[in-house]
Formats: C-alpha cells, structure tokens, sequence
C-alpha cells in the first residue's frame, strides 16, 4: 500500500490549481457519502434502541434521543434471551473454528508433506466441491444431517451438524496447502534429521512458520459461523439451539417484541463481528485480496 | 541452514540419501499410513456432507420421499410436477430480475467507486473500512435494520423523501418496487468486497504505463480507457461470475423483507424452501428443483474455475 504508486491520475496533474479543487470537491463529497451511507445506518440503530419506544415511532424521526434508555441493552439481554443465543453463537463459532482447523490443517499437511498415494486425486474431489454452490447442496445435506450415512447420527439441533460440514472447506485446504507448499523441504529435513518426527515438524516448525494464514483461516472461519442463516434455520429448529442470527429472524416474526429491543438485539448481534473486524482489519482486506487474486 | 553433518534423511526433499532400500520402502508406507490417518477426517467430512449429498441429490430428484416406507423411484414425475408450477416460472424470473438488478448496481458501481478511491490520497484506510463495515455484520441483522428503514408508514427513507418534496414508496409492499428494495439492501451489504477487490487488482497495475500513456498525451479518460479497463479484465471476469453465481442463491432478503408467499419475490431457493419445508414438504420437488439450480449455476462456477485456473 505505498502512496506514491503511479495511478491513473499523476502527480504533477493533480498540481494545477484547476485540479486541486475537483480533487478537494471530490474527496469531500465522497466522505460525506460515506459516511451517510456507510456509518450512519450503524448509528440510527445503536441511538433507536435507546430511544423511548414512542419516539422510535414517530412520524418525524429524531436525529439524537430525547431520552436516553440505556437499559433497553439490558431488557433485551435477558428477557428476549439474546443473552442465551449470544453464547449459542459464541460457542458454535469457537467450536467450528477449533474443527476446521483440525480438521482442514491436518489434511493440508498430508496433502502437501506426505503425500500419500491417490492425495492428488482427493484434493481434486475436494476442489471439485468448490463448484457446487451451498444452495443446490442444501435439501440432500439437512436429510443427509437428520440421518447420517454409515454412522446413523440424527444431528438435528446439534452443534456438529454446523461443525461437520462446516469442515468439509475445500478453500481452506487450499489455501493452508498452498502455504505448507511454500515452506522449504530442507527446512523439515533438517528437523527430522535431529530425531523429530512428522507430527513434531508439524507442530513445532510448519505450524508456526504459518501464522499468517493460519489467522487469516481462522479469521474467516469464525465470521462465517457469526453470519451464516440459512443452513442454522433448517438444522437448529429447537428455539433453545437456534443461532442469535436465527432467533432475531423467528423474534422479529412474532411482532411480540418492542421495537426498541429488536434494535438492541441488532446491535449486540453485530458487536463481536465489528470488534472482529476493528481488530484483523488488515489480514480481513489482506486476505480478501489474496483470495481473490489467488496468491 | 547449513548443517555440517552428513545428510544422513532427506524424508522431505526426497534427496539422495545412503539410507538403505528398506528403510526407504518403510518410510514410505508410514508416510502413506500417517497421510491417511491426517486426510481421514477431512475426507469424511467431504464425503458425507458434500460428494454424498451431491450424488443423493440427483437421485431424490427421481424419487418420492415419504419418511414411512422406502422411497420409490418416480421417474421424470418430479420435473414434470415443478414444470407444471406456475411458481416454477415466477421464480426463475425473479431470480434473473434480481440477478441483473444485483448486476447493474453491485458490478458497476463497485468498479466505478474503486476507481476514483484508487485516485485519492488522503483518509484510504477510512474509506476501505467503511465500505467493508456492512459485510462484516450478519446478513439477518442487515435485512432486519433495512426493514426499518423500508417501513412505508414512517420509516426513515419515506421520512427522508417526503421532507425532501419527493414521492415516496411502499419498497418491500409494493409490486413494482419490491425486488427493487431487495437488489438495494443486497447491493449496501455485499458491494465492499467486490470494491476491495477491484482496489487491489488497481494497485497491481504496473504505474510505468500510465507514464507512457501521459508522455503519449493521453487524457485521464483515454488512460482509463485503454490502460486501466483492459487491465482490469481478468478480476472483472472473475467478480461477474462469481456475482452470478452468489445472486442467484438469493434467499434471506426475500424471505425475511417479502415473505416466502410474495409471487413477486419468490426465487428459485425461496421456491427450493417452500417445496422443501413449509408449502409441500416434498423432498422430491425441492431436490428437481435444486438439480436445475445446480446445472446453471455450475456452468458459471466451471468456467470461473477454468478462468481462475489459467491464471496460476
């Protein structure tokens, strides 16, 4: 991200005074937009939830609360239960993160250090999965779930039936082989030259070498469980199970629930993923331009 | 990395190394073993909730399915009925209205706004942020907010146009609007990704061009033109497949903002939900249903493969 690549508006153009102020105009107008576009939605929710409900509705809407009702956070906290969801969410991503690492880095290792006879192949077949859109998968995968083949789970209402197809993420394969690819077989010899054995090289060299995809995995890993909807609506139908997502959906549909707390719900919903985001923001965009441009 | 001491294992690298032929032989079936201890749970995972399903898929798709007796083998019946729907037509057309819609706007503008971000100097990390922030949140919390403002009474878009003297709508209430509202909410939640794409492959332009360009006396509009669009062509090729292939799977807008029962908003998936778990419980439709949406949609997704793969 250097400032001074060249782009398709030079230097020395931006210098003539004619210039400079379609520039200033430019850059203010676009700010404003932004900000009204962008950031202002997030406001109206976090300052409507703690307006008086009445407020909330009038015809004329306030830009600023005229009374400020902080406790409609903690109404909707306990009474609409987002408390319970909220921790539902939180343990299905951490659950789900913890799985796909397992289970994806694992694969990816063998894929790319071991390769046993046939991986090729079965990294094909899981390449292969990345063409088949979520959508068209969804009947057979929520009656394969209620009915597991071989197995015979039933995994209804259970955090495995996000957790197991949630691993089978032929991206991540992907993208962690790509990287182990990258880290030099000499490197893992001379380890295994001083006694340690594969699961040792890697665990105590590989994985560490692969913090930054590693992050960038696990990153996307936990904002897909956060915002996932649809596949929680079929397989969580017990309202005890559901995802907070799921249950602001079933909450909004009873019309039972002041509009004030819904917004409360909102806001907390959206908390952990702006936190999230304030945080990784780099490998986030990072990552999203590494994907996109495959390396 | 230099070790002094003789190479006595190249495991990794595969060298040559004095190690005896059985220890070779050894070592490779341990790796074997090992690599399919590791691969064993991936590929179970892939085998049952993806290569399973898919081929489970197709062959509901010829089946009744009543969960009593077994299922029995119906043939064509299953295309025959959903061909027969009415709904079936509505919703394809719905889904192709939105996806052109979702186009027009969540294609275009994205290119077009990266564009000019690229040219700005001052507050970049404000604008990348700002522009990702919608994606970040749970889409449930996006359509939930946006109802709000839709709100035809006093939501605040129709507050917003009637102070401003202009004409107001009944958004998601109104035939003629409905899809309209849905394409716009989509379009605010999703449009950052595609505009931090585009930023990236922008910066990815070697600079030395546009100096030849200018040193040629080319307008900013003719650099754009002919340095900056077909630079662009590969990651816009790969932005509409991959936007078709998203579009086309719509179903939280319609079924949270118009209801699954809206002939003017059901699509293709909302269509694949009401076969499936509410209007007919019939796995049969919903998985003929979901074999077509396979087809075309695998289409886009295999030339998006092919295309990304040539780049490697």
């Amino acid at each position: 991200m250097t400032s001074d690549t060249r782009t398709l508006i030079s230097g020395t153009d931006l210098n003539r005074r004619r210039n400079k102020v379609i520039y200033y105009t430019v850059l203010t107008v676009l700010m404003i937009t932004f900000v009204v576009v962008f950031f202002f939605p997030f406001y109206w929710m976090v300052t409507g939830a703690v307006k008086h409900p009445a407020e909330l509705v009038r015809p004329t809407p306030t830009f600023i609360p005229e009374s400020w009702h902080w406790d409609t956070y903690k109404l909707a906290w306990d009474q609409l239960n987002i408390a319970h969801f909220f921790l539902n969410t939180l343990y299905y991503s951490i659950g789900g993160w913890f799985v796909q690492l397992l289970v994806d880095v694992t694969a990816a290792y063998a894929l790319s250090k071991l390769k046993p006879v046939g991986g090729k192949l079965i990294l094909g077949g899981m390449l292969a999965s990345l063409m088949l859109p979520a959508a068209a998968l969804l009947v057979p995968a929520y009656l394969t779930v209620t009915d597991v083949p071989i197995f015979g789970w039933n995994l209804l209402n259970s955090p495995w039936a996000l957790w197991l197809p949630g691993a089978a993420n032929a991206f991540n394969i992907y993208v962690l082989k790509r990287f182990f690819d990258q880290i030099p077989n000499d490197l893992l010899d001379s380890a295994s030259m001083d006694g340690a054995g594969r699961v040792r090289v890697l665990w105590h060299i590989v994985l560490p070498l692969s913090r930054p995809v590693l992050a960038v995995v696990s990153i996307f890993a936990v904002i897909g469980m956060w915002k996932d909807f649809l596949w929680p609506l079929l397989v969580l139908q017990d309202p005890d199970a559901q995802t907070l997502s799921v249950a602001l959906s079933r909450l909004s549909a009873t019309n039972q629930v002041p509009l004030t707390e819904m917004l409360a719900g909102l806001v907390i919903a959206s908390i952990p993923m702006i936190v999230v985001f304030m945080v990784f923001q780099r490998s986030i965009l990072g990552g999203l331009q590494a994907g996109s441009l495959k390396g | 990395m230099t070790s002094e001491r003789p190479k006595a294992r190249t495991p990794y690298s595969g060298g040559a190394s004095p190690a005896s032929r059985r220890d070779k032989l050894r070592r490779k079936v341990g790796d074997n073993v090992l690599g399919y201890a590791f691969m064993a749970a991936g590929i179970a995972c892939f085998a049952l909730f993806s290569w399973y399903p898919l081929v489970r898929g197709v062959i509901l798709s010829f089946q009744q399915v009543n969960f009593v007796t077994d299922p029995i083998w119906v043939g064509f019946d299953n295309f025959k009925a959903i061909f027969d729907d009415p709904l079936f037509y509505t919703a394809w057309w719905n889904t192709l209205k939105f996806t052109v819609l979702a186009l027009i706007l969540g294609y275009l503008v994205p290119f077009a706004i990266a564009v000019i971000l690229n040219e700005i100097r001052h507050f970049k990390g404000f604008f990348r942020i700002a522009i990702y922030l919608p994606v970040m949140l749970p889409p449930i919390v996006v359509v939930l907010l946006w109802k709000f403002f839709y709100d035809p009474g006093n939501g605040l878009f129709n507050t917003v146009l009637s102070f401003l003297h202009l004409p107001t709508s009944d958004w998601t209430q109104s035939p003629k609007m409905s899809m309209i509202s849905l394409v716009l909410v989509s379009t605010w939640a999703n449009m950052g990704g595609a505009t931090i794409m585009y930023l990236a492959a922008l910066q990815n332009i070697p600079g030395e061009l546009y100096e030849a360009a200018e040193l040629e006396g080319a307008s900013v509009w003719q650099r754009l033109r002919h340095i900056t669009i077909p630079q662009m062509r590969f990651i816009m090729l790969v932005l509409l497949l991959l936007q078709i292939v998203a579009t086309m799977q719509v179903f939280i807008e319609p079924y949270q903002l118009t209801g699954t029962t809206n002939p003017d908003t059901i699509t293709v998936m909302v269509l694949i939900y009401r076969y499936a778990f509410t209007v007919n419980n019939d796995f049969g439709l919903a998985a003929a249903m979901s074999v077509l949406l396979f087809i075309v949609l695998g289409v886009f997704s295999a030339v998006y493969l092919r295309v990304t793969r040539d780049q490697d």
